[in-house]
């Protein structure tokens, strides 16, 4: 299963993409797999403040319903507005056209505190 | 749905909705004349909320009518009808005693606000039943109001918080392990408290390392239900006791799985101060989606004055009265007495079977349980070893197949056992729990069914992938119903002659 390397992962498998001043954040290949069907993804507005190790959103699938936890602290700047009517792009783009939201973050070093591609696929494996 | 090849309709097709019933004319009832005066709706309600055409509602005669529903009830999948694996976790079989008790016209006559002196014979039963949970938790006091177990955990978490209060503390936080019922970490949030998740070992009891991180003096309560989700006995419940203890914190159990331990261990006595039994199932009395349901909460010696007002007492002369002069009470959590309809069940059912018959129940429960899963070993994995108390878990290991836990959970439906739990407290899982009542020969026959779709799943995958066959409605597109769900039913468009022997435009079926 695909890991990019590119980004820093949580333990509750979420990604975090920096780029141009901002972190993008989405769940991983593993999570989507895991959760079966996406029907519904519920992500904060824009303006929003959201905190290190809690919350931003809900995810449901068929199966189950899960929080959507962040790995930094920071302002929501964007949204991903497709996810509202095509919740199924996070099975099948997690790591690309789903991603949820982008963040301008308080503290750079929450960002290198993450697991890296290769401690997160071993995370997985284990 | 799959097509009919004979185009003859199943004896269990589903049948037609009222609305595709309707003939114009038909009506099941014959109202008498009007002896008032009538009016026309025009005359009484503004023009702009008027319908411009009536609603088209269905027109159905007596008979039909009858039919239509009496069809409808045969469809039900019952316990008095089939076996399920879901046991008391959903609802196991209810003894017919209790209906009878509960039919009594002394009870079903009362009204709520007569008062105490005329309501003696219920007070007196609602009290003795409030000293049997209270001696079967090993606890000292029990209010029966709440109506469900979630609402036993609110008033539980309520309990706590004024105990704390009244020791000049406010504490914010509530421990409860990873397997805890959702329900747990929402009640935390309802009581204004934050819900701190405890780590499992991988042989599915509490981490005693992590517990010991995060308990601190900002920790109100750890909520454990034991045995667990997992249908697992945590045997350092006496440690976990100690450490939240320990940090001044009081422990809280889920009692939803009391069925394991019946007259056999007390939760008063291996630490638990505070806890909700779920009487509609342990005690079995008859409910379903939502009710109706009792979840009384005992406590332990030094908590009774805060439970809700009014309390039932009995007083010195040997009569019984609903006390409300109690002032660090934390008020009323449910009108009235609380749910008398199920706690007069659970009354009948506990004074039916004696400490000897309750404890039969846990030890048979426990055995079936245990019997079923080394039956079925070898032909499924077992996330965790057992001894297992009244369910465990196994986990479908056919992914080379393509099988999953639910194609195996809907091939159970072929078989007419309802599906267990699923992919819950573990990723893949099925949660089997047959209870106490089930026979040997029932029991063998569900072993026997789930080690036959094993080794279909290994010779002949598609027969479950496409399961349910044999069933009113076969596999449902699930994912397209929660995308895309259609919640109103349209009447389907006629048909033109030429199309006469297509089949028939599907019939929606939504919740």
């Amino acid at each position: 299963m695909p890991v990019p390397a590119d980004r820093r992962y949580t333990k509750t498998h979420e990604w975090h993409l920096p780029a141009d001043g901002l972190v993008t954040i989405g769940i991983t290949q593993f999570a989507a797999d895991e959760l079966t069907d996406i029907t519904y993804v519920e992500l904060p507005k824009i303006g929003q403040t959201i905190q290190a190790g809690a919350p931003f959103g809900e995810i449901e699938s068929v199966k189950a319903t899960g929080d959507l936890n962040s790995g930094v602290s920071g302002t929501v700047k964007e949204i991903n507005e497709n996810l509202a009517g095509a919740p199924e792009l996070v099975n099948s783009d997690p790591f690309g056209a789903a991603w949820m939201i982008k963040v301008a973050i308080d503290n750079p070093a929450e960002l290198d505190a993450l697991l890296s591609a290769e401690d997160y696929e071993r995370m997985i494996a284990g | 749905m799959t097509s009919n090849p004979d185009r003859i309709p199943r004896p269990d097709a589903p049948p037609p909705l009222l609305f595709e019933q309707s003939h114009p004319g038909a009506c099941a009832v014959s109202l008498p004349a009007a002896d008032v005066p009538t009016v026309k709706p025009a005359s009484v309600i503004p023009a702009d909320l008027l319908a411009a055409v009536p609603p088209p509602l269905p027109e159905i005669g007596e008979l039909d009518l009858v039919r239509h529903f009496t069809r409808l009830a045969h469809r039900l999948f019952s316990v008095d009808a089939n076996f399920y694996p879901l046991g008391s976790c959903t609802m196991k079989y209810n003894p017919k005693i209790n209906e009878r008790a509960a039919a009594m016209p002394g009870f079903t006559n009362l009204h709520p606000l007569q008062a105490d002196e005329d309501v003696q014979g219920m007070l007196g039963l609602l009290h003795t039943l409030q000293t049997a949970l209270a001696e079967i938790a090993g606890l000292a006091d029990v209010t029966l109001q709440p109506a469900a177990g979630a609402h036993g955990e609110m008033t539980g978490l309520m309990l706590i918080n004024a105990w704390h209060r009244s020791r000049g503390e406010t504490r914010t936080k509530v421990l409860a392990p990873d397997t805890a019922h959702g329900t747990n970490p929402a009640s935390c949030t309802v009581c204004g408290r934050h819900a701190i998740p405890i780590k499992s070992l991988p042989n599915g009891r509490v981490d005693l390392d992590d517990l010991r991180k995060r308990v601190d003096e900002q920790t109100a309560a750890m909520m454990i239900t034991n045995p667990n989700t997992a249908g697992l006995f945590d045997s350092h419940i006496a440690d976990i006791a100690e450490i939240v203890h320990g940090a001044g914190a009081l422990l809280y159990l889920d009692g939803a799985n009391m069925n394991a331990i019946l007259g056999v261990a007390r939760p008063g006595d291996f630490g638990v101060d505070v806890m909700h039994y779920n009487v509609h199932k342990t005690f079995s009395t008859p409910h379903g989606c939502g009710g109706p349901g009792a979840g009384p909460v005992a406590v332990r010696a030094g908590l009774e004055r805060f439970l809700p007002t009014p309390h039932i007492v009995r007083r010195d002369d040997g009569t019984y009265a609903l006390d409300h002069d109690r002032p660090d009470s934390i008020g009323k959590v449910r009108s009235f007495y609380g749910q008398t309809g199920v706690l007069i069940r659970a009354y009948a059912y506990i004074a039916a079977l004696g400490p000897e018959g309750l404890r039969d129940v846990s030890e048979k429960a426990v055995l079936a349980a245990n019997y079923v899963a080394a039956r079925l070993k070898g032909h499924f994995a077992f996330p965790f070893e057992g001894p297992y108390a009244h369910e465990f878990l196994i986990v479908p290991q056919l992914t080379q197949h393509g099988v999953t836990e639910l194609d195996v959970a809907k091939r159970l439906i072929d078989f007419g056992i309802h599906p267990p739990t699923m992919s819950w407290p573990v990723a893949h899982c099925l949660m089997i729990e047959p209870t106490e009542t089930e026979s040997l020969a029932t029991l063998d026959a569900f072993a026997n069914t789930l080690i036959h779709i094993a080794n279909e799943a290994a010779t002949q995958p598609d027969r479950l992938h496409s399961a349910p066959q044999h069933a009113p409605v076969t596999r449902l597109d699930e994912v397209g119903a929660a995308r895309k769900p259609e919640l109103r039913w349209r009447a389907a468009e006629p048909q033109d002659k030429s199309a006469g022997q297509q089949e028939p435009p599907p019939r929606i079926h939504k919740a």
